[in-house]
């Protein structure tokens, strides 16, 4: 029994990894006031990045043959790059945000699948990449029951451990921090303040798009060991759903990836278990389960004057998902940021 | 007065023809500069996709409008769920529900319903798609959920559930292939042209037509359509007028954008597939979201995208077939000119302007 709990941990743990990573990034990304749709294209760019990197041809050898260190490195540029686009088009332009997302994901969709095709194949035999194995930390992964689940992990676990308490010091605890999570409140203060938004956002864009290429590294190089087209499923989406849950806090979106880890993993343990159960319904259940936890995680339900229960979101930045005002490429207060009162810009459509 | 419709019609139904040219030079163009760049010979790849998508009389009905036909269905419903302020991701899950529930009323009722056996499975097929919208819906309105996360879960959910189904309840009775058995006769939309031999298209094209006239005509010229437009264009200025019950008429437009969706699906499961499969989507409910950002939102201009994205599927597995060139080629193209229309501000005055944030996104509650 407690062998099978150990091996139920272990793979929360390792399931759990990518999307926290993502989900890391998609909070500081958020508490800019950008939401990047397009996460989960960023994610399958980096699972690709890492294929390129990764991947050693047979017979092969010398500078073309990967590793999992240079599968993780162009995993993470392949990320920066396809985050980078999103942000020319949704900060620079100031273009809406959700269809700017929409079709990075399209893009990323089709671009790594006919990649793939045309530069290894139109399939058949899977291709194996040099995998990032198991580092068990001697002594501490003797621990009962968690030993072995938090440390004998891959080496981007430990990243992430290390990266959580970063990122929040970062958040909550330096200027840099602090003109983020005003950008994502009130741009126009930001402005007032002596910040660059338009700045602000882009970097955020690219952090995010760092631990998205990153987080599909880990799901090729520490998980699969193989890629394969579309192959993030929607990690990107769940990712998102995780920020939300977490209310948009570095370490509850490490928490809450922790929980979906293990809603994935159960799969495992129902087969360990012996549980008949339909083999769809185990694969669905993070699904359910997202939408279960944003149904319960994600608002705070209040009662309108008129009687009518509405939802109020809790804990969102207040500029989530609005374009910085002004547009254009201005970015300097004197130029048009202050010529709007607020975010909003009027509405003359149809 | 009578001359300035004319005129109206006229620039409706010209503009959008119009635009398509210029749409299909911009993506040849494109396509060519992606092929070179990817070392495929760009001539033999294009002919094939000419041939494989309009050459012929066989291509354009047989591959081109089969295709457009749930795009067009599906392109509208993404269409009325935008127009509305709803961010519905979700055409694709709705379809396939929409195509499962089509298959099982066809299967179950078509002895008992006769020759009303293929309006049962449309009815069905369109209630499932509005049915699995609704989940989406009630997560918004009651719990503040944002569609975009919840619709696309939604998507996962259906494919798993279409995979079981069609493994277990509903599979055909030797049990061999994941799939149901055929429908009856009577289920079946009839061909649009028996007269041409090979010709597949159904009436399932007339369906999709309608369907966009008939949105076309309510959005315009309805109170209905008004408040539809209203909620989605400023829900704030619709709320503190006092006329518009935001949450309803978004809810409502939600609802019948999925049971277009639903309605999708069973098209194609009683025009074209005559069972289900669990792949039944070739995506269709993702490609129906440039469908319906291409024609900015106009539910006309959908009936002219959505051939154009019919054709552009069919001549591509033609070009992958006669080229070798990989057919989710099309995917980079579709992202490639939403991208390109974002960039040179296409949308601006449609969906591009809609910046002021709902309250479902930014938590300002009414």
């Amino acid at each position: 029994m407690s062998a099978e709990v150990g091996a139920f941990l272990e793979a929360a743990v390792r399931t759990a990894t990518p999307l926290a990573l993502a989900a890391v990034g998609e909070t500081v990304v958020e508490r800019s006031g950008v939401i990047n749709i397009g996460l989960e294209g960023v994610i399958l760019a980096g699972a690709f990045g890492a294929l390129l990197g990764g991947f050693a041809p047979p017979g092969a050898a010398g500078a073309w043959s990967g590793s999992a260190a240079l599968g993780f490195a162009t995993a993470t540029a392949c990320g920066v790059g396809t985050a980078a686009l999103f942000a020319f088009v949704a900060v620079r332009l100031g273009a809406d945000q959700i269809i700017t997302g929409t079709a990075i994901n399209l893009l990323a969709l089709g671009a790594t699948g006919a990649l793939y095709r045309s530069l290894y194949g139109a399939g058949g035999a899977a291709l194996s990449v040099a995998t990032a194995g198991p580092v068990v930390i001697p002594g501490l992964s003797t621990l009962p029951l968690v030993g072995r689940a938090l440390f004998a992990q891959p080496v981007v676990t430990y990243l992430l451990y290390a990266l959580v308490p970063a990122v929040w010091w970062w958040m909550y605890r330096t200027h840099a921090g602090l003109a983020l999570r005003a950008v994502g409140e009130s741009p126009e203060a930001a402005i007032v303040a002596g910040i660059l938004p338009r700045r602000v956002r882009w970097r955020a864009v690219l952090v995010g798009g760092a631990l998205g290429g990153l987080s599909g590294g880990a799901l090729v190089l520490a998980q699969a060991g193989t890629f394969a087209e579309g192959m993030s499923a929607g990690r990107g989406f769940i990712a998102i759903a995780i920020v939300v849950l977490g209310r948009w806090h570095p370490v509850g979106s490490a928490l809450a990836a922790l929980l979906f880890g293990a809603a994935s993993a159960l799969q495992f343990l129902f087969q360990a278990m012996g549980w008949a159960v339909p083999y769809q319904l185990p694969l669905a259940l993070p699904y359910l389960l997202t939408l279960a936890a944003l149904a319960v995680g994600a608002s705070v339900p209040t009662r309108r004057d008129d009687g009518r229960r509405i939802a109020r979101r809790a804990g969102a930045p207040a500029a989530l998902g609005t374009a910085l005002p002004g547009g254009g490429w201005g970015n300097a207060p004197g130029r048009r940021g202050l010529s709007h009162r607020t975010t909003t810009r009027p509405a003359d459509a149809p | 007065m009578r001359s300035d419709r004319a005129a109206a019609a006229a620039g409706a139904i010209v503009l959008p023809l119009l635009a398509l040219l210029l749409l299909a030079a911009v993506v040849a163009a494109l396509l060519a500069a992606l092929l070179r760049l990817a070392g495929y010979d760009a001539a033999t790849a294009l002919g094939a996709l000419w041939t494989g998508s309009v050459g012929s009389t066989y291509a354009l009905t047989s591959a081109t409008l089969v295709r457009a036909t749930p795009l067009v269905l599906a392109g509208l419903a993404v269409a009325l769920a935008f127009r509305a302020g709803v961010w519905n991701i979700g055409a694709e899950g709705q379809l396939m529900m929409g195509a499962a529930a089509a298959a099982a009323a066809a299967l179950a009722w078509a002895p008992a319903l006769g020759h009303l056996a293929w309006l049962a499975a449309l009815a069905a097929g369109a209630g499932a798609g509005a049915l699995w919208a609704g989940i989406a819906a009630v997560l918004r309105r009651r719990f503040g959920v944002l569609e975009v996360i919840s619709t696309i879960m939604l998507n996962f959910l259906a494919l798993h559930a279409l995979s079981y189904l069609v493994r277990g309840p509903l599979q055909e009775p030797f049990r061999i292939n994941p799939q149901t058995s055929s429908i009856a006769q009577v289920a079946r939309l009839p061909r649009l042209l028996p007269w041409i031999p090979g010709a597949r298209v159904s009436w399932g094209w007339v369906i999709a037509v309608a369907a966009a006239v008939a949105l076309w005509w309510t959005m315009r010229a309805t109170a209905a359509g008004f408040r539809v437009r209203l909620a989605g264009a400023n829900p704030s200025a619709a709320r503190v007028s006092g006329r518009v019950d935001v949450d309803r008429v978004t809810t409502r437009a939600f609802l019948a954008s999925g049971a277009l969706a639903g309605l999708a699906g069973a098209v194609e499961v009683t025009g074209v597939t005559y069972a289900l499969y669990e792949n039944i989507s070739p995506g269709y409910g993702y490609t129906a979201i440039a469908v319906a950002l291409l024609a900015r939102l106009d539910f006309l201009g959908i009936v002219a995208t959505g051939i154009f994205f019919g054709a552009l599927e069919s001549g591509a597995l033609a070009m992958q077939r006669d080229a070798g060139v990989p057919a989710v080629i099309v995917s980079v193209i579709e992202a490639g000119l939403i991208l390109l229309a974002l960039a040179a501000g296409l949308w601006r005055g449609s969906v591009g302007i809609r910046r002021v944030a709902s309250p479902v996104i930014a938590g300002g509650g009414p």
